[in-house]
């Protein structure tokens, strides 16, 4: 497949180009309140509004704070059965290169420090290790995280 | 004839319309049996149906509605009235001609017992009395022939007016044997360009088909023009010498029917066909895809936020010429903003009239006499906001006729009429509409009503509350009064539907009844979903957006209370203690609060809140973007908008803010009446 490759916490992970849509200089970012910490904002992306993720928090890695390569992908992922437009934060974006499908190999069952259920596959490259995110996973599992967590309905007394 | 497709797209929209005309006017009927005028429209509509269906290719519809407009003919006799029994099997038939249109193959089958059943309702004696007459009429008076058919036709003066394609026509008949089919056209009676009409060519069609064919199949092509036709079908053995048909070139079919186009326009005679004329005239409307009326709402959303920019921009510069020009262009976009919005109303009429439907066929289930009057259908409200009140108002109304009417005989016992009334009605009431839904029957019991609700745990067991605090509890999913579950409600789901949809709105309910004398429903909604004003706010530097339409007032917050943390958290406003929310603690937003906060007091139908903030920035137009399903679970914001300088602002959902003051409220009450 087609893939554009970025970094994120030194790793490198590949999304197919086929769902990108652009790649944004950073853009001011409206917080949403106990959004939690993976959808933390919005960005009006040419008049839309398109929810910000951070993969960075769901691989459990450290965030660092946005300098000159930072990038925002503006994406088309399945959350909850329907096709939607998220952006996702990278450290910095580094190609569109071609990945040999065979190349994108079984996930190793040990010594992985990643949630192997949210990984479609590692590819191996000339670069290194290439990690393909499971999106819709990923997305699913903030949504059932969201609804437990980030809840206003939850105790209204807790937020006064 | 590339449009083809077009046209039988066209074709179905109308014939639903024509359809929903039908069922229409059989209610009316059925409230006025004996009403000519209703009688005449509902032949005219079965009439066109029945032609247009016959071009487009919906023969099963055509002979279905034939049928139809036979057996409906006895109504046309003097002194006949329409029985509730035919109303009843006509409603059927009208809810055929849906199936046909949907997938004749399967639903044909239902034609023949649907067409019996209405003879039989209009008294059996036509049905008795000889062959059908759809299949009667039809045999034209030649024997059949073995070597095949000479058919010669031409067209009446109005036929092209009214929509006869000859093409097609002609298309049919050779479809009748493909590999035998000659058809020529004698244009030998074809006047010169200058005397030439157009809509009526003076052609006169020949069509052999050397095929052994049952003459009633050639009849059937023509079944829908007879009367606008001159058609003479002979047997190809007593036709003379085809000398004419052998030596006229073929003409091809596409290419047969004069165009407008091929002829200069002077030279049309001054007179065009009168049909045409008319028909024109009545076209000053126009079918646009509602996809197309989307777009144009999100562009000029767009344009509205892009003209914000340009304001504060020429503000900003303070260039005489440019503020001259943003000027013009505000001014320009608020009112295209109000034409594209206009575009969108569409009176709530149309809705009401399919209910229409409804309450008479669950008068008819319950065996209760029901009386469905409407008012207001002529207001308008956004067409998105009419497709999802469907649903919800169809569980209030099922729950109007089945718990809220009595039967006839309790009605008599408590002195009302027999007949139970169920009102809808819709007003306009400032930026919102109102769709009230009455009915005249017992009402709800507050008793039944609160020991239920302390059965599962909704209220203590303790509780008191009344009125429409404790009627609010009827939308709680699974909460039904109901002793038993009938087929048409009792299962607790309907209200529960009602208040998602109604919320999804950005609307409000509210329930009010009168033992012994009924319960009304009202569901407040906003009057459109796409833009509304909204009260641009600060908190911490982060701006949200409050609808203005829910803004009471906006006070200063007292020096005292401005420090918060375990200090009351009531306000004193003219005397009525309202319970308030720090936006900054319940938004988590980091930073100091300034010195003179601001409250901005919001009210819903179910009471009031005050929203503390740092400052109050502007009005401002809101263009609403709904929030994806990543945030969706956020109840606290009803969507998002974008401001003039690009950025997103969170729109605040003032009735779930509320929710949480009546919240606060409670736990004030019970700490008081713990102390």
């Amino acid at each position: 497949m087609q893939a554009v490759t970025l970094t994120l916490s030194d790793e490198i992970f590949a999304f197919p180009t086929r769902i990108l849509h652009e790649i944004l200089e950073p853009v001011p970012v409206t917080r949403v309140p106990r959004a939690g910490s993976f959808a933390t904002g919005l960005i009006n992306v040419r008049g839309t509004v398109v929810p910000l993720t951070d993969l960075r928090v769901a691989f459990g890695m450290t965030s660092r704070p946005p300098d000159e390569h930072t990038r925002m992908l503006v994406l088309d992922v399945p959350v909850a059965g329907a096709e939607t437009t998220v952006a996702v934060i990278a450290d910095r974006v580094l190609d569109v290169t071609e990945l040999d499908d065979a190349a994108v190999g079984e996930i190793p069952e040990v010594g992985m420090r990643w949630p192997p259920e949210f990984l479609s596959g590692i590819a191996r490259t000339d670069q290194g290790f290439v990690i393909v995110p499971d999106l819709a996973r990923i997305y699913a599992a903030a949504l059932s995280e969201d609804s437990a967590d980030f809840s206003f309905e939850k105790d209204p007394s807790s937020c006064v | 004839m590339t449009d083809d497709d077009d046209g039988a797209a066209v074709f179905l929209i109308e014939a639903r319309e024509l359809q929903s005309a039908i069922e229409r006017n059989l209610l009316d009927l059925s409230e006025a049996p004996g009403d000519r005028a209703l009688i005449d429209a509902l032949f005219r509509d079965i009439h066109t149906l029945k032609g247009s269906g016959a071009m487009f290719g919906h023969v099963d519809l055509a002979h279905f509605l034939h049928g139809f407009e036979t057996a409906f003919e006895a109504l046309r006799a003097p002194g006949r009235t329409a029985s509730d029994a035919l109303i009843n099997v006509a409603l059927r038939a009208c809810d055929q001609i849906t199936a046909l249109l949907d997938d004749p193959a399967a639903a044909r089958a239902g034609n023949a017992s649907l067409i019996e059943s209405l003879d039989a309702a209009l008294g059996g004696g036509d049905a008795a009395s000889g062959p059908h007459p759809a299949s009667a009429q039809a045999t034209p008076a030649v024997a059949p022939a073995e070597d095949g058919w000479r058919i010669s036709f031409s067209l009446g003066p109005t036929a092209l007016g009214l929509g006869v394609n000859v093409p097609a026509l002609l298309g049919e008949l050779k479809d009748l044997a493909p590999d035998a089919v000659r058809i020529a056209c004698e244009t030998g009676a074809l006047p010169g360009l200058d005397a030439l009409d157009p809509a009526c060519p003076p052609f006169v069609w020949t069509v052999e088909i050397a095929a052994d064919l049952d003459p009633a199949r050639i009849d059937e092509v023509f079944l829908f023009l007879r009367d606008d036709l001159v058609l003479e079908v002979t047997s190809l053995a007593e036709a003379a010498a085809p000398e004419s048909v052998a030596e006229t070139p073929q003409q091809t079919v596409a290419s047969a029917e004069p165009r407008p186009s091929e002829l200069p326009p002077a030279d049309v005679p001054a007179e065009p066909a009168p049909a045409t004329a008319s028909r024109q005239r009545e076209r000053s409307t126009m079918r646009v895809a509602t996809e197309r009326l989307d777009e144009i709402m999100d562009r000029v959303g767009e344009l509205v936020i892009a003209e914000s920019r340009l304001h504060d921009l020429s503000m900003a510069l303070q260039s005489p010429a440019l503020m001259a020009v943003a000027e013009d262009i505000r001014r320009l976009t608020s009112g295209m903003r109000e034409t594209t919005m206009s575009i969108r109303m569409l009176p709530i009429g149309n809705l009401f009239s399919r209910f229409r439907r409804l309450v008479h066929d669950l008068s008819d289930q319950l065996a209760k006499p029901i009386d469905f009057v409407t008012a207001g259908g002529e207001t308008e409200l956004d067409k998105t906001v009419i497709e999802l009140l469907n649903d919800p108002l169809v569980h209030i109304l099922r729950n109007a006729a089945d718990h809220g009417i009595e039967d006839g005989g309790a009605r008599a016992a408590t002195g009302k009429p027999r007949q139970g009334t169920i009102t809808l009605s819709a007003t306009h009431a400032g930026a919102e509409v109102h769709i009230r839904i009455h009915d005249d029957g017992r009402g709800l019991d507050d008793g039944q009503l609160r020991a239920k609700a302390i059965e599962r745990g909704l209220l203590p067991a303790n509780s008191q509350v009344t009125g429409p605090e404790l009627y609010r509890l009827i939308f709680e999913p699974g909460f039904s009064t109901a002793p038993a579950v009938t087929e048409l409600s009792g299962r607790g789901v309907g209200m529960d539907v009602v208040r998602s949809v109604v919320q999804g709105l950005r609307g409000q309910i509210d329930v009010d009844s009168e033992p012994g004398h009924g319960t009304t429903v009202t569901l407040r909604l906003p009057l459109t979903l796409a833009i509304t004003d909204g009260l641009l706010v600060e908190v911490g530097g982060e701006r949200y957006s409050i609808p203005v339409a829910a803004v009471e007032e906006c006070v200063e917050l007292p020096p005292d209370l401005a420090l918060g943390a375990g200090r009351s958290n009531f306000l004193n406003i003219r005397g009525d203690l309202v319970p308030f929310l720090r936006l900054a603690d319940v938004f988590e937003t980091p930073g100091l609060r300034p010195d003179f906060q601001k409250v901005v007091i919001v009210a819903g139908s179910h009471g009031r809140i005050g929203l503390v903030v740092d400052r109050i920035v502007a009005n401002a137009q809101t263009v609403i973007k709904q929030l994806s399903c990543i945030h969706a679970g956020l109840k606290a914001f009803s969507g998002a908008t974008i401001l003039g300088d690009g950025t997103v602002a969170l729109i605040l959902d003032v009735g779930h803010l509320i929710a949480l003051g009546t919240a606060i409220e409670d736990r004030a009450r019970k700490r008081k009446g713990a102390a």
